[in-house]
């Protein structure tokens, strides 16, 4: 790369609102930084189309740091672009070179339905925690001493490692189904490796199910693309679980 | 108006509960007819909207994110304070409180602070119940790790991700009052105003971000908790959309604003690599449990590593300068936020800083690898262990406590930190400052309430770490819900508010009158191109250090900058669609405003306190010689600021700030 940085072509996905038809175009963008995160390679071609007095390309972003799990890009076919581990925000224009056509879509599923650009309403996911992602204890700050449930180092960081799911829907972006399993999965977990979770476990893993159901999503078929493009690493093993608790609700 | 900290009476000890013993309840039958909105979702607007909702009023809550689960609390990494003394280390509420007020620098109020580490046992309790997987030990009990700034081991995490698992706890109690009806969720909406009738807080204005479509939303009490402004410096740690719209446009409509300078410069955080760089990444405080801060002892070092011909590594244990252990010998590298932080600059105005651009130092943690190695190779009675095999167990407690953060480090700076050093530079993190409120989080209008990090009320002038997430909750679990009701009382007669009044109309139009200039006007500048220019004045002239010509010069700076955004901003797009252009313009407009009567404030406080540090208040001799120097017989008050047109008109107000129960003292860090 020479000291100049980078000149690119970005082959974008612009709709203008969710009724519209939409349409890949092509800008170009030049001395791109190597060190610039590839959103701030974006906010470049926005203050250059600003300048033109043409519409900036909407997206999706906020923290810029990859655990608000806003950003949502599906980059040259992959979601959140070709690195590992991290979310659009986090990625850096280093994995890219000189020359290079970047393809931009936004995630793409029956249930993630197209706001503008890029951008893509994931209220279903939003929805399917309100059908049972919680504990129902009330907020009275009257139950007992924390440390009057001691709960094994291995449970509390297996739930915290499900628990990191941020969100954001690469998951169910990359998925040939569009399944939200891993996501689901992840979020029965949390509760169901808890000794607090178990009141409500059984209700709370059909409700979360039929509610994944009922938005759209597809089912899942093993080909576990969802655990390589996820930014959290969220393992496999929460879709196993999940399925072995809602079998055991439904026996 | 006089200012009415409304702090009840009697032993510090007692006023809370006193408090709550004797305000007026609400019936549960009457809690239904009454309305409340809350504005932000983060630990605070989160927790509150969900503890209102079981208690029985009817929330709107509203955030701009496309979800409450996105608020930028979620990025607090390193952990929550609650005075527990789980470890036994001598803890207890009036230790935390005490370490609070002497950590704020003696500028926050004693009975707020008080109440808040009485409450904050109760939090680690209502979290562990709701499900959020703190880290624990092997014996399946709670673990703490310590913080800067203070003597005892009282933070809880989960790992890295403290804020997340903690916001997400807070979203799952909203989940079930969402799926109850309870709360009346409104994502991708931005408040726009508050309307005030007869006096009182009785609703909002809020645009659709997906349709543009201006709304009215009534209410018997309005409750702000959209977070700091730490965007008027353009770079900083807060996300992209954090704003201080709301907490602003409520300034303008009758709440003071305190304390506006009192900002901090949170020293762990990535340094700038270019012009484009459009946020700052933290590395969390608690790092500096393990890392040890240093820069070369010499210059010609410090010249081999810019030019790429040494590495830090290369340097031995006595070519480096530990400068918070040399200058701290007490507290060494767990010297608070603002003392790091102006240690660091002071290195790298002097010239040792370690990167290009000439503003980083090192954080290392090779000695944390070596140490936690050794201890390793003893537990499991590994005898004479290798170099290596030194390295390699302690490398796996090192990446068991911090691991997501190293490799957030390595992602963006391409070097791996347990190779190398890491490399760190302060960036703005966290207001102290916000909407002045008295001890029942109502500000200077009625049914008005303000909490978590948009009020000013518990860190007087410089937070200590993990207490941000700490006063989010309390404010919203713990405090708000008796004190709103104390107020809700009265309004149970009242009815539903309606919409279709002229207050209302009026509100509605100043709203759609701005957002039309924006999308009407002929401009030729983006709105970046001024946020950066504000931020830049920020950094320079009212940052780490201050003083009174900067400020004179930022003041009159923003000004001008302001009448220039008015005239020649230029936003693409229409008003009723999708246009993040136009929602930036408006958060930059009302910044162009906060940044100036920042800068007044700064001008006003001639002392150095917490974040806020002015160059002529200095100790000029003895041990502290150099250090901040704080005025406690001019200053101990907190400057609250009534709104009268222009920022540089703004009227001050002072609340006297009384310490019956901790003395005034120098803090020393030595």
């Amino acid at each position: 790369m020479s000291e100049k940085g980078m000149n690119l072509t970005l082959r974008i996905w612009r709709q203008k609102d969710s009724n519209a038809k939409g349409q890949m175009v092509d800008y170009k963008v030049t001395e791109i930084s190597e060190h610039m995160s590839f959103l701030e390679m974006m906010d470049v071609l926005n203050e250059q189309l600003v300048a033109k007095g043409e519409e900036p390309v909407a997206f999706d972003h906020d923290c810029r740091e990859g655990i608000c799990g806003m950003c949502s890009m599906y980059i040259n076919g992959e979601a959140h672009g070709p690195d590992r581990g991290v979310t659009t925000c986090q990625l850096h224009m280093r994995m890219f070179k000189d020359g290079d056509t970047i393809t931009i879509e936004p995630f793409r599923a029956a249930a993630f339905p197209v706001i503008k650009d890029l951008v893509v309403d994931r209220t279903s996911f939003d929805r399917i925690q309100h059908a049972g992602g919680y504990i129902s204890v009330n907020t009275s700050g009257n139950t007992q001493d924390a440390n009057a449930l001691p709960i094994s180092k291995h449970a509390a960081d297996e739930a915290m490692d499900a628990a990191t799911c941020i969100g954001c829907g690469a998951c169910v972006a990359t998925c040939k189904n569009s399944s939200a399993m891993l996501f689901v999965g992840a979020k029965v977990s949390q509760y169901a490796l808890l000794p607090q979770g178990q009141v409500e476990a059984a209700d709370r893993v059909k409700n979360m199910v039929a509610q994944m159901d009922l938005e759209g999503f597809g089912n899942c078929t093993n080909t576990g693309a969802c655990e390589i493009e996820c930014p959290k690493g969220i393992s496999l093993e929460n879709i196993a679980r999940m399925n072995r608790e809602l079998m055991k609700a439904n026996i | 108006m006089a200012l009415n900290s409304k702090v009840p009476q009697g032993p510090i000890k007692d006023k809370w509960t006193t408090y709550k013993d004797k305000i007026d309840l609400v019936n549960p039958a009457n809690k239904r007819l009454i309305d409340v909105i809350v504005v932000g979702t983060g630990l605070a607007g989160g927790s509150a909207a969900a503890t209102l909702a079981e208690l029985g009023y009817n929330v709107k809550a509203f955030c701009y994110q496309d979800s409450p689960r996105r608020a930028h609390s979620i990025a607090a990494q390193g952990g929550i304070n609650a005075a527990k003394n789980y470890q036994g280390d001598g803890d207890s509420t009036y230790r935390l409180f005490y370490d609070t007020v002497k950590g704020g620098d003696y500028r926050s109020r004693e009975a707020n602070v008080y109440r808040l580490a009485e409450v904050s046992a109760n939090i680690i309790d209502q979290c562990v119940a709701q499900g959020v997987p703190f880290a624990r030990d092997y014996g399946g009990l709670l673990d703490n790790r310590s913080f800067g700034g203070v003597l005892v081991s009282r933070t809880f995490y989960a790992k890295g991700q403290t804020g997340q698992q903690l916001l997400l706890g807070a979203y799952s109690a909203m989940n079930r009052q969402i799926a109850r009806g309870k709360i009346e969720m409104f994502n991708r909406h931005e408040m726009l105003d508050v309307v005030k009738v007869d006096g009182k807080a009785r609703g909002i204005i809020a645009r659709n971000l997906i349709t543009g479509e201006i709304e009215r939303h009534s209410a018997h009490a309005v409750v702000i908790a959209s977070g700091g402004y730490g965007n008027v410096y353009f770079l900083s740690t807060n996300a992209m959309g954090s704003n201080a719209t709301a907490a602003w446009k409520i300034h303008k409509k009758g709440a003071y604003f305190a304390n506006p300078c009192y900002t901090q410069i949170h020293p762990t955080c990535i340094p700038r690599s270019g012009d484009y760089q459009s946020k700052l990444t933290l590395m969390s405080e608690s790092l500096r449990n393990d890392g040890r801060i240093w820069v070369p002892k010499n210059m010609e070092d410090v010249i081999a590593i810019r030019e790429g011909k040494k590495k830090p590594t290369d340097l031995s244990e006595d070519e480096r300068d530990y400068y918070l252990e040399r200058r701290y010998p007490a507290f060494g590298n767990l010297v608070p936020r603002d003392v790091a932080s102006r240690a660091a600059k002071e290195r790298c105005d002097a010239g040792y800083g370690v990167n290009a651009t000439g503003e980083a130092v090192y954080l290392d943690f090779a000695s944390a690898i070596e140490r936690y190695g050794k201890e390793q190779a003893k537990i499991h009675n590994i005898e004479n262990p290798s170099k290596q095999k030194i390295y390699d167990l302690g490398k796996a407690i090192v990446e068991a406590k911090y691991g997501n953060l190293f490799q957030m480090y390595e992602k963006i700076v391409d070097e791996n930190p347990y190779e190398t050093p890491m490399m760190i530079y302060p960036a703005t993190h966290y207001t102290m400052g916000g909407v002045w409120v008295d001890y029942n989080l109502m500000t200077t209008v009625d049914g008005l309430y303000c909490i978590g990090e948009a009020n000013f009320s518990d860190h007087g002038a410089n937070r200590l770490g993990a207490s941000a997430l700490m006063q989010g909750l309390a404010d919203g679990y713990f405090v708000l819900p008796y004190t709103i009701g104390d107020y809700l009382a009265d309004e149970i007669r009242t009815g539903k508010i309606p919409t279709n009044t002229p207050e209302f109309d009026e509100a509605e139009k100043e709203v759609k009158d701005r957002i039309d200039f924006f999308v009407n006007n002929q401009g030729t500048n983006s709105v970046d191109y001024y946020h950066k220019k504000l931020g830049k004045i920020m950094w320079d002239k009212c940052g780490m250090s201050r003083n009174e010509q900067g400020l004179k010069e930022a003041m009159a700076e923003i000004k001008a900058l302001r009448e220039d955004f008015w005239k020649n901003v230029k936003v693409p797009g229409t008003a009723n669609e999708m246009n993040p252009e136009l929602e930036k313009a408006g958060r930059v407009a009302d910044f162009l405003e906060l940044g100036e009567l920042f800068a007044k404030d700064a001008l006003n406080r001639n002392e150095s306190c917490g974040g806020h540090f002015r160059e002529e208040s200095v100790e000029l001799d003895g041990e502290q010689k150099g250090e901040a120097k704080r005025n406690d017989k001019e200053y101990a008050y907190v400057a609250a600021w009534e709104y009268k047109g222009e920022p540089a008109d703004a009227v001050l107000h002072k609340e006297e700030l009384e310490f019956n129960d901790i003395e005034l003292k120098q803090r020393s860090y030595k």
